[in-house]
């Protein structure tokens, strides 16, 4: 990182001469991802943040106007890596509002225990690393074990650890079966014990709590003005979430809290993170156990759905209907309309604007990326801290580059 | 709800509704943009801008203008939500900036401006965000390949002995 | 031993004790941008154990790195600081592309995204896999001791030689139209560069 002195312009103040400006990425282990800050700092105390971002621009838009809707699964798991399945529920949810499908009663339930268990993935990295940062090594590798059993949850369900492209256009690629729903049950079990050590190691660590308490403030007028969501509006005071305001999935029969705080700094965010993950555990009780029988796909007459495997080995009607629902042409009924669906990622309103144009690819597939509206708000929060803070506000925040810039 | 005898009464005749499954969408011409939002956010409380998004048009069926430009808009308070579409033509398009009404709008418009090549007036920052400073094309339009025009591969290729 | 050495001595080559201690102990510089750099962090935290291998000294700072791990795709804007990286590490150094996305884009064949980084850095040892599971990149980076222990020389003479590029240099025809297209129409500071481009005869 080279430290550059700024030309000094003029002599508007003595303390001038000692301004200098710093370059934070865009390769830098506290971003853990590619974005670049410039930070002119007197002394210690950053006067100016200016980021620079694009350094993970790889077109995800332009990708999804050529590809039909169940391959841009494909791409939209790549947006958000730290929750690849909350991204495909969020890109079928839009779709399946273009299209007008009803999901089956098993399917939201599924969809809504990944869901779930994407936020606690999103959450215990965005949390062990955030502790990290600020020096404590510990929490990361517990919350990192925790992680590799959600892995094994989903690599079980989909076939795949990281990118799993599950979900599809009315339904999921794979049903579950009573091991997989035991593997959960497991899971929750397992879960509570390790994130009271966590919680003893870092909510009233005295080290953690002084670099995260009264750092980054965001007041409740700026959240909303600055278009904030999820967890980070939730920690300034705004009570909004999706599950509860504009239910989707089986979010409507189930019990839980949204979790507010009116702290409004980066030990706020801390805290709803926290607290959220013993929501989400709620959640995953009650769906785990009431999660229905039935099929997990919608009618395949409906025309909206590829046929199951068997029936594409094994039948002539089945293999024409899967070929008819991969030509572009042939597939989906699309209205040529616009429509815009939001879902509750872990990281706030993450919604799709699609375009329809009677073929089953969009016209265009704009992402609401929280991540990319959350940076932008950064240097305002960051106005007058210390250069050290810079990575506790970075970490709170939970800026993932992909979704960043897409 | 915002009626839209409410908005023609107060921005003009020409403002139009539509609604599809749950999204309402309000059109209006890029005069009146400014003040129709402005309106929207201070009298009917719709006072979070969820995002500003541009399509293309080109080559689509029917369609008459080049560029729509959106603006989604949530009131925070009862959970209404608003979208609102304004046209805009090569070949200077042109629009009103709104970030002195919602500050989110400064990444969101140069975004825009980017990907499309929509400039907006009054804007204070309006540079490139996503692709490189000395890039030239737009790279959302739909005249623009997807795989670009060989930008990718212009760079200097460093070997084992120089390195 | 005809000289009659003590037992304790053993003699072998300068080059092969060196490259005993290096490859023993590489130090990577994980270029995570991204996803795979999640696996990336996998690899390295408790379940993995890339300690165990004796590479775990993640270093961010290239000066004190010898091997690159190129995690995650590499874009336009991306590509002149990787290169940088690059040349600031010291020799001798090693590089794993690791992901599909590193090793040719992957899904991402787009305006934006470089079409594997081998086109323009040297590459190692290529790790395929969107993204590689964990035990994929402990392979990689057993096979890479394996490769610095048989081919390694104390003056790195072995690096010397290599003054082309390891990477693919022919493009498609298609991309070779869009190119020349590209410089026709005058992109402004890329069409300069663009008639560099390495063409075939
Ligand atoms: S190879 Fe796959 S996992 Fe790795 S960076 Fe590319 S898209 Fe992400």
């Amino acid at each position: 990182m080279p430290l550059t002195p700024v030309a000094t312009h003029g002599s508007e103040s003595k303390e001038r001469e000692y301004v200098w400006t710093l370059n934070f990425g865009p390769q830098h282990p506290a971003t853990h991802t590619t974005l670049r800050l410039v930070l002119t700092l007197d002394g210690e105390k950053v006067l100016q943040a200016v980021p620079y971002i694009g350094y993970l621009h790889s077109g995800f838009e332009k990708l999804g106007e050529h590809l039909d809707f169940n391959q841009y699964v494909t791409i939209a798991d790549r947006m958000n890596y730290l929750s690849p399945l909350a991204n495909e529920i969020a890109w079928h949810h839009s779709v399946e509002k273009l299209l007008g499908i009803e999901l089956t009663p098993r399917c939201k339930y599924l969809r809504t225990i990944l869901a779930e268990l994407m936020r606690l993935h999103d959450h215990l990295l965005n949390l062990g690393t955030t502790a990290l940062d600020l020096g404590g090594f510990t929490a990361f590798l517990y919350f990192f074990q925790q992680r590799e059993h959600i892995y094994d949850i989903v690599e079980l369900a989909s076939g795949q650890r990281f990118h799993t492209s599950y979900t599809r256009v009315g339904g999921v690629l794979f049903d579950v079966n009573t091991d997989w729903v035991n593997r959960v049950r497991k899971f929750i079990q397992n879960f509570p014990p390790v994130y009271e050590e966590v919680n003893r190691l870092l909510t009233k660590n005295r080290i953690f709590v002084d670099r995260t308490q009264g750092i980054g403030y965001l007041s409740r007028e700026d959240a909303i003005n600055l278009s904030a969501t999820g967890p980070v509006a939730r920690a300034s005071g705004v009570e909004r979430d999706l599950r509860r305001d504009d239910p989707y999935l089986a979010y409507n029969e189930l019990d839980f809290d949204v979790i507010c705080s009116t702290g409004g700094d980066c030990y706020a965010r801390y805290l709803v993170r926290m607290q959220e993950m013993l929501e989400s555990l709620r959640i995953l009780e009650q769906a785990i156990e009431n999660i229905p029988s039935g099929p997990v796909n919608i009618d395949v007459d409906s025309d909206m759905v590829l046929p199951p495997k068997p029936s594409v080995y094994r039948s002539i009607e089945g293999l024409i209907q899967h070929f008819e629902m991969i030509m572009p042409n042939r597939s989906h009924d699309v209205p040529r309309e616009e429509v815009y669906a939001a879902t509750e990622s872990p990281n706030g309103e993450l919604g799709f604007y699609i375009v329809g144009n009677n073929e089953s690819r969009a016209w265009r597939a704009r992402t609401r990326p929280p991540s990319f509206i959350h940076f932008a708000m950064f240097p305002h929060m960051i106005r007058d801290h210390q250069l050290s803070d810079v990575v506790a506000v970075l970490g709170s925040l939970n800026i993932i580059a992909a979704e960043l810039d897409r | 709800m915002v009626s839209l005898e409410e908005l023609q009464s107060r921005f003009g005749e020409e403002i139009r509704e539509k609604t599809f499954r749950d999204n309402r969408f309000i059109d209006v011409s890029s005069g009146v943009l400014l003040d129709v939002l402005s309106g929207l956010k201070a009298d009917f409380g719709f006072s979070m801008l969820i995002d500003i998004t541009a399509i293309d048009w080109l080559d689509y069926e029917g369609a008459t203008d080049r560029f729509s430009v959106v603006y989604l808009l949530l009131n925070v308070e009862t959970g209404e939500r608003l979208t609102i579409r304004t046209a805009v033509n090569l070949p200077d398009p042109q629009l009103p900036s709104v970030c002195a009404l919602w500050m989110s709008a400064d990444w969101l418009e140069r975004e825009v401006y980017d990907m499309f090549g929509i400039s907006f007036s009054d804007h204070p920052d309006l540079r490139r965000i996503l692709m490189p400073e000395e890039f030239a094309a737009f790279p959302l339009r739909k005249d623009y390949p997807l795989k670009g025009r060989g930008e990718r591969h212009n760079f200097p290729v460093i070997t084992r002995s120089e390195g | 031993m005809a000289v009659g050495l003590p037992e304790n001595i053993f003699i072998t080559r300068l080059d092969a004790a060196a490259n005993w201690a290096r490859s023993n102990s590489l130090w990577p510089m994980p270029f995570a941008t991204a996803c795979c750099g999640i696996e990336l962090m996998a690899t390295a935290a408790s379940r993995h154990d890339l300690a165990r291998f004796g590479a775990e000294v993640m270093r961010f700072s290239p000066r004190q790195c010898d091997l690159l791990i190129v995690a995650g795709r590499v874009v336009m804007k991306m590509l002149p600081v990787l290169q940088r990286i690059w040349l600031q590490m010291p020799e001798p150094k090693w590089c794993i592309s690791m992901g599909a996305c590193a090793c040719s884009g992957g899904v991402f064949d787009t305006y934006a995204v470089v079409q594997g980084v081998d086109r323009f850095i040297p590459v190692d040892m290529y790790v395929p896999g969107c993204p590689p599971r964990p035990e994929q990149l402990l392979a990689a980076v057993i096979d890479m001791q394996e490769k610095v222990r048989r081919t390694g020389t104390v003056m790195g003479r072995e690096f010397a030689a290599r003054d082309t590029s390891s990477g693919p240099t022919p493009f498609d025809l298609q991309e070779e139209h869009r190119i020349e297209d590209a410089s026709l129409i005058q992109l402004g500071g890329f069409s300069a560069a663009a008639t560099t481009m390495k063409r075939d005869a």
